[in-house]
């Protein structure tokens, strides 16, 4: 690999700043055409960010909805089959339009070229045709759900997918289309690693975000071919039958499964080793100290990333496949744990003795732990075959993964929203009410997925329309919890529109991050910075001598 | 819109240098990484179907025997030293853009996609055959002469392995193709801007490892 670009600083103005003369990316072009067509990454970042907010609210619609139908047993507000088409979708659009897309596409985006100190991503076109492949795939979705929905669940398990009346092709068309997004970001992102990192960047000193962005670049290349063909094949099978699935015509449906979850199982790691990331800039930002164990965590985001390929089989503990490959299976799977167990450990190393400033985004990092520690411990129990069998399909299982998956990317992504906010705008937000939501939040998301892993442990399924009497308590409790988490949305949604409107400017870095980012004016010029090419002495974050830190009190 | 044109010294062709990259060896091992990147995708697109395959011919050992006799091993192996020859040609305009000589690589390319065609109108004919007889995938299938269990499904992995690998001639045909107008057009190709004839001519050179890998696997074995 070529070690880094040393930039041709020919004829760049030397030293002394033009902050006047370089307008913000925000304001440098104020057509629509100058939005809709740029290549600026920052602006991609800006449009994702919006397009991602709003499948975020349609999906945490469903998603109540879901919750509202749960609230007493038989029918409350609709009927079965709405049901099952309403948890389907929120599946869907949480997943496929948030979750994959969330953080990589919005702050990786953004983020990256920052980070590395490029002007742009490695192929800004590219990057922008991204975004409208995730458009066209979005509205081949949405057309599908307004055209009759569909009830397969998102996992569209065959051969069910493949018999049932409501319209599964335009759905699986738009997964695949999206699919290409989502394979058009991770090898910019990972040719712009290779190549556009600035003089002073060497690979062990990229900031961690990067490292985490990278690692699931990766998976992102490797594994969503795999979906895309197998959505392809499901959505032809569906129009024309060909069989390739269908047991009735000698096809497998186990196969099936084998495919969907070699994509779908590290699209698990998609969603939240970004998150990782952000965290890993977070602790550090806020505890004002270098992180714990910098290679430790580089490399564990690496090794998730490779682990997670050979894990899929545990979503199939019940599905026929021999006691031999569930344990094997199995063990692969507590890897991930360890492999995550190594990245906890270093932040909350990093936060030992640091000097933490409890912000919004520190909040978040705490209720992150907590969701990753919980949600990965009940996953490394989900990993043993023989309590899998007990819990497979139960409530048990949406509660783990909405803890683990779930959880620690909403945390992330608020994380990212808040510690960003001034980077991105150039606004601050209040402080206080990020406090009072965030704590609703993860209060909220506790109070609806604890009692489910009670209905779960009770042996309540998962996506069942009715349920017995006795579960009821915990139903409503479930319910009520999600009030409180829309309810902490609302208010984040009021005050950081209030602050994008009215907030006070923040100043080139109101959080004294020593972050690579930050190095940069907030907002950023167009193209990052101005001048000559800027050097990076120092590793990202550092705030102590690691010398002097190790001298007790020091900080 | 960032793209700051760097003006050649003399008369030779330099690719125009996007402002975010540090030097044109960057651009060009930035384009050729991507593309890397890129063919990796592709491979795992095709490993899906591999998979399928591997797995049905486990399955049902008899109708893959029994299927695979059924191909026209003639027209299978006419069509693999076609595309093989493709690639030849493929490669050897990547060595005449590195010499400068233009008109060559229009040739080389043009030769090529002439291949291309014949490939895909020996598949035409093949095709063609399989629906005359009712070798068809899953439900279509009505061919009296094979009756063994598994034998639609040899025809689904058949008709959708080599779909897709017709649809990448396809996209290979038209990307190499604009590098062909190029060549013979704007004649700009040269021993510092050649990334387009290369790149394209890699992606071709999947497109026949791909049918390398096919080709035995559904004719011959």
């Amino acid at each position: 690999m070529t070690p880094s670009s040393s930039i041709d600083t020919a004829g760049a103005a030397p030293h002394d700043e033009h902050h006047d003369h370089h307008p913000s990316y925000l304001v440098d072009g104020t057509t629509i055409k100058s939005w809709l067509l740029t290549v600026d990454h920052k602006r991609i970042g800006l449009m994702f960010l919006f397009f991602i907010l709003l499948f975020f609210l349609v999906g945490g619609i469903f998603a109540l909805l879901i919750r509202v139908e749960l609230l007493t047993p038989g029918a409350t507000i609709m009927d079965a089959m709405t049901y099952n088409r309403t948890f389907t979708l929120h599946g869907l659009v949480m997943i496929f339009l948030f979750m994959i897309p969330a953080i990589p596409a919005v702050f990786g985006n953004f983020m990256l070229p920052l980070m590395l100190g490029a002007k742009d991503v490695a192929f800004p076109r590219l990057n922008l045709a991204s975004l409208y492949i995730y458009l066209t795939g979005a509205v081949f979705m949405l057309w599908g759900m307004l055209n009759g929905g569909l009830d397969t669940g998102w996992t569209f398990y065959t051969p069910y997918s493949t018999h049932t009346t409501t319209t599964v092709a335009p759905v699986m068309f738009g997964a695949f289309i999206i699919g290409f997004s989502s394979i058009a970001t991770g090898i910019n992102f990972i040719v712009t690693c290779h190549t556009m990192r600035a003089p002073g960047i060497t690979w062990f000193k990229m900031p961690l975000f990067v490292w985490a962005i990278y690692a699931t670049s990766c998976i992102q290349v490797l594994a969503t071919p795999v979906i895309g063909l197998l959505t392809v094949l499901v959505a032809v099978e569906n129009l024309f039958s060909f069989g390739m699935f269908d047991p009735a015509r000698g096809g497998d449906p186990v196969l099936f499964q084998h495919l969907f979850w070699f994509y779908s199982h590290p699209a698990v790691y998609i969603m939240v080793l970004p998150a990782f990331g952000v965290m890993s800039e977070v602790v550090s930002t806020y505890s004002r100290k270098n992180i714990f164990g910098y290679r430790a965590v580089a490399y564990s985001s690496l090794g998730i990333a490779f682990v997670g390929f050979f894990a899929w089989g545990h979503h199939m503990f019940v599905s026929g496949q021999s006691t031999f490959d569930a344990g094997v299976f199995g063990v692969l799977t507590m890897l991930v744990g360890v492999f995550t167990a190594i990245k906890v450990f270093n932040w909350v190393g990093t936060v030992y003795k640091g000097a933490v400033d409890f912000k919004t985004p520190f909040a978040y990092f705490c209720g992150f732990l907590f969701f990753t520690v919980f949600g990965g411990m009940t996953g490394i129990a989900l990993g043993t075959v023989s309590l899998d069998v007990a819990w497979h399909d139960t409530y048990f299982v949406v509660a783990h993964f909405h803890f683990i998956m779930v959880g620690a990317t909403i945390m992330a992504f608020l994380a990212a929203l808040h510690y960003w906010f001034p980077k991105m705008f150039g606004k601050t937000y209040h402080e206080g009410w990020g406090l009072v939501s965030a704590a609703l939040i993860i209060l909220g998301f506790n109070a609806t997925f604890i009692p489910q892993f009670l209905l779960g442990n009770n042996g309540m399924p998962r996506r069942y329309y009715d349920y017995p009497e006795r579960f009821q308590a915990l139903n409503v409790a479930s319910t009520a919890g999600a009030s409180l988490l829309a309810f902490g949305f609302i208010i984040i949604a009021m005050y950081l529109t209030y602050a994008l409107l009215y907030g006070k400017a923040a100043g080139k870095n109101p959080w004294r991050s020593k972050g690579y980012e930050w190095m940069s004016e907030a907002p950023p010029p167009t193209h990052n910075f101005v001048g000559p090419q800027p050097t990076f002495p120092e590793e990202p974050h550092f705030y102590v001598d690691p010398k002097k830190a190790e001298v007790p009190d020091a900080v | 819109m960032q793209s700051s044109a760097h003006t050649a010294d003399g008369a030779e062709n330099l690719p125009r240098l996007a402002g975010h990259f540090a030097s044109l060896e960057v651009q060009n091992h930035a384009a050729r990484l991507g593309m890397w990147l890129f063919l990796a995708t592709e491979i795992l697109l095709f490993a899906g179907l591999f998979v399928c395959y591997g797995c049905y011919r486990f399955l049902y050992p008899e109708a893959w025997a029994a299927g695979s006799r059924s191909l026209d091993l003639t027209m299978g192996t006419v069509n693999t030293i076609v595309l093989i020859t493709s690639s030849l040609t493929a490669a050897l305009a990547v060595h005449y853009a590195k010499e400068g000589e233009n008109k060559k690589v229009g040739v080389m390319f043009a030769l090529t996609l002439l291949m291309a065609v014949g490939f895909l109108v020996i598949k035409y004919f093949e095709y063609a055959h399989k629906f005359h007889i009712g070798t068809l995938p899953g439900r279509y299938y009505h061919y009296e002469g094979i009756q063994v269990t598994g034998i639609p499904l040899y025809f689904t992995v058949y008709f959708c392995s080599t779909a897709l690998h017709a649809f990448h001639v396809v996209i290979g045909m038209a990307v190499l193709s604009v590098a062909m107008v190029r060549a013979f057009r704007k004649k700009d190709f040269g021993p510092k801007n050649y990334t387009m004839v290369e790149l394209g001519s890699m992606y071709w050179h999947l497109v026949d490892l791909v049918w390398i890998f096919l080709f035995p696997m559904l004719y011959l074995v």
